[in-house]
């Protein structure tokens, strides 16, 4: 994997979003979990929303999949895949879409996989889906196993996820996951709760899939160190709106967003010798009263008269590039 | 093995703990989890040490031992040149205020049933402080920690992430303890929440000459805040050094394997030199001979399957266990 891939792919679109927005009702109000948000994820490309804990990025995750748990409902918007308008279609059409079009997978696999399933049955399953004999079916089902790079796959396929370590769960949950060929494998903090020379494998793994598969991965993660390990574009989002997208350099070394340079600024790089880290005054605002203006002007170091006011719309800074503030860095 | 002087707080000295399984009713079968094994290590006054190491690795035993938390199987753990493991009770408490932990999830220092007062407060009160002595010091204490004093009456579920760290760490620092251990304090929060907490720690250290046992799995963190580094992998200490020096040349293999393996900090190092480990870690309870790595390493010889090395000195103030340590070039290039 070099810096080549770090380029924005010149791929053709697979998934467009634009203006998504899902509300919780609850008891103390609407909650504008995300709103206004656009973006698209092209062919084999790898795609990272990121952002800080309660941002919108897993809502905005699980809209795409139609999966937004009541009392959300999906009011604004439309997700358009491969040309197909997902919003538009029946459940059971859209039933069909996931697992076959675009799957999922996520931090915790013991709660996707079935404790009493063996784990090559956990994919024969998904493969039993698209009408595939029962006698192949497990045959592929074991193949997949060593596509995931599980050693002796055979001899582990019978084992249950109790069995597993972390690090095998996370694959025999992506191998039941890619099995049937998605055109978009969506990975929800895919490696949170692994050892970092576990999560290093399943990163490579996932970039391995990219590059036999061309299958793109939308990448959903608080961590900078991930999106600069495999991301070819990102979106960084705050209080459910994304505020800057671009390619991974543009984003990482020329942020125009006053929020995304104080993040990258508040990881620790180097030793204290060097300087403090940088914070961000204040806190996440409540998502029942979002600040009027700008969401980010109560925090924003640089904000003037018109961030309190007036709404930023979204600003093409360079090529691809796209800051949502109304003097962005340039 | 390493020098031990006034200098040092914390001395760890071949250090063990095993927990003993039992297994069978009739059969007994009596093994050992060799949790920490054979440590020794020291922590000098007013230094930042980092311990890093995967999950099982030992860290947060290694971490217990100093207070007692856990009782050692083998070896000496000393505080200040008493030795932890035989003093008595009284002795022992003593000992204990001049520590302070906080771990990762605040709830475990924070009762949910008591206010942030009522928990920062307790160790005043346990020692039998007075009541104006003790609110006194409970202000001076959330005002270094920049909590404000309108959270004191709130319960833990009413404050945010940051704020419930910054409790604990008012709890763990108001008896003015000389050693604070910290494991993973910043794991469970946001990036910009973890600058705020990782700020505070510095200025505590300085304002009070504290010395800091700071565990944690995130490399970047770890080499943010501390003096030297200890790298632990099933149980036993593979390599110490200066944190910029163990940076730029790792010595051991695993820590090369760990330093790779932890994500970059900006996309033009993902093609850094990659020092992979085959497999997952093996279990505790039958490790490998020889060096605990050789199934996982890619420069095992013979040597490696059959003597286990030992961690022994390379230059002044760095030690590695690795049979070719000096051989190796393992640099991950930053």
């Amino acid at each position: 994997m070099g810096l080549v891939d770090a380029q924005p792919a010149a791929g053709r679109p697979l998934m467009q979003v634009s203006d998504l927005g899902v509300t919780f009702q609850t008891s103390r109000g609407s909650v504008r979990a995300v709103s206004g948000v656009s973006f698209e994820v092209r062919e084999s490309e790898v795609f990272a929303l990121v952002g800080e804990s309660g941002c919108g990025k897993s809502t905005t995750a699980l809209a795409v999949m139609r999966l937004v748990p009541p009392p959300g409902r999906i009011d604004s918007g439309q997700v358009v895949f491969d040309g197909v308008p997902l919003l538009d279609l029946d459940e059971d059409a859209m039933a069909r879409v996931r697992g076959k079009q675009i799957s999922m997978i996520f931090q915790n696999p013991l709660v996707a996989l079935n404790p009493v399933y063996r784990s090559a049955a956990q994919i024969e399953e998904a493969l039993l889906l698209d009408q595939i004999p029962r006698d192949r079916a497990w045959k592929l089902a074991v193949g997949v196993m060593g596509d995931v790079k599980i050693p002796d796959a055979p001899e582990r396929a019978l084992s249950y996820p109790h069995e597993l370590s972390g690090g095998m769960r996370q694959r025999v949950m992506t191998g039941m996951m890619i099995s049937r060929s998605p055109r978009l494998l969506i990975a929800d903090e895919p490696t949170t709760a692994l050892d970092v020379t576990i999560q290093a494998q399943v990163l490579e793994l996932l970039m391995d899939i990219r590059r036999r598969t061309k299958m793109s991965i939308m990448i959903i993660t608080h961590d900078f160190g991930i999106v600069a390990e495999t991301a070819d574009r990102i979106a960084v989002m705050y209080a459910g709106g994304i505020v800057e997208q671009g390619g991974v350099l543009e984003v990482f070394e020329q942020s125009g967003h006053p929020y995304t340079r104080l993040l990258m600024r508040a990881l620790p790089r180097l030793t204290k010798e060097e300087g403090r880290l940088e914070t961000i005054a204040g806190h996440v605002p409540n998502l029942v009263e979002l600040p009027s203006g700008c969401t980010f002007h109560p925090r924003c170091p640089l904000k003037r008269d018109a961030c309190l006011i007036e709404r930023p719309t979204v600003r093409e800074v360079s090529p691809g590039h796209f800051v949502t503030c109304h003097y962005p860095e340039v | 093995m390493q020098s031990r002087d006034a200098s040092d707080l914390v001395v760890l000295d071949r250090a063990q703990k095993h927990f003993v399984i039992t297994k069978g009713l009739i059969r007994r079968s009596h093994r050992a989890i060799r949790a920490v094994d054979d440590v020794s290590l020291s922590i000098h006054r007013g230094e930042t040490f980092g311990l890093v190491g995967e999950s099982g690795s030992g860290k947060t035993t290694l971490a217990r031992l100093i207070p007692r938390l856990t009782r050692l199987t083998g070896g000496r753990v000393s505080f200040d040149g008493r030795d932890i493991d035989t003093v008595g009770g009284s002795e022992l408490t003593r000992i204990r205020r001049r520590m302070g932990i906080v771990f990762q999830d605040p709830a475990s220092s924070l009762s949910p049933r008591a206010t942030v007062r009522g928990s920062v407060i307790r160790p005043l009160q346990l020692q039998g402080a007075g009541a104006r002595e003790a609110a006194g010091r409970l202000l001076e204490t959330v005002e270094l920690v920049n909590l404000g004093p309108e959270l004191l009456e709130r319960y833990p579920h009413q404050l945010s992430g940051g704020q419930q760290q910054r409790a604990s760490i008012a709890r763990a620092i108001i008896l003015r303890p000389e050693l604070l251990i910290l494991d993973e304090p910043t794991s469970a929060l946001d990036v910009s929440v973890q600058a705020q907490i990782l700020n505070l720690l510095l200025e505590l250290q300085r304002e009070f000459g504290l010395t800091y046992l700071f565990i944690t799995h995130n490399l970047s963190v770890v080499r943010y805040m501390s003096d030297r580094i200890g790298v632990m992998y099933l149980g036993k200490l593979v390599e110490v050094g200066p944190a910029a020096e163990l940076y730029a040349r790792p010595l051991h293999p695993y820590t090369a394997a760990l330093l790779s393996a932890s994500p970059p900090q900006t996309p033009r190092l993902r093609q850094r030199r990659k020092f992979a480990l085959a497999g997952d870690p093996p279990s505790l309870i039958d490790p490998p001979a020889g060096c605990h790595l050789h199934p996982r390493c890619a420069f095992t010889r013979d040597i490696c399957r059959q003597e286990r090395p030992a961690l022994r000195a390379i230059g002044l103030a760095r030690f590695v266990a690795c049979h070719f340590a000096e051989q190796l070039a393992l640099q991950v290039g930053d």
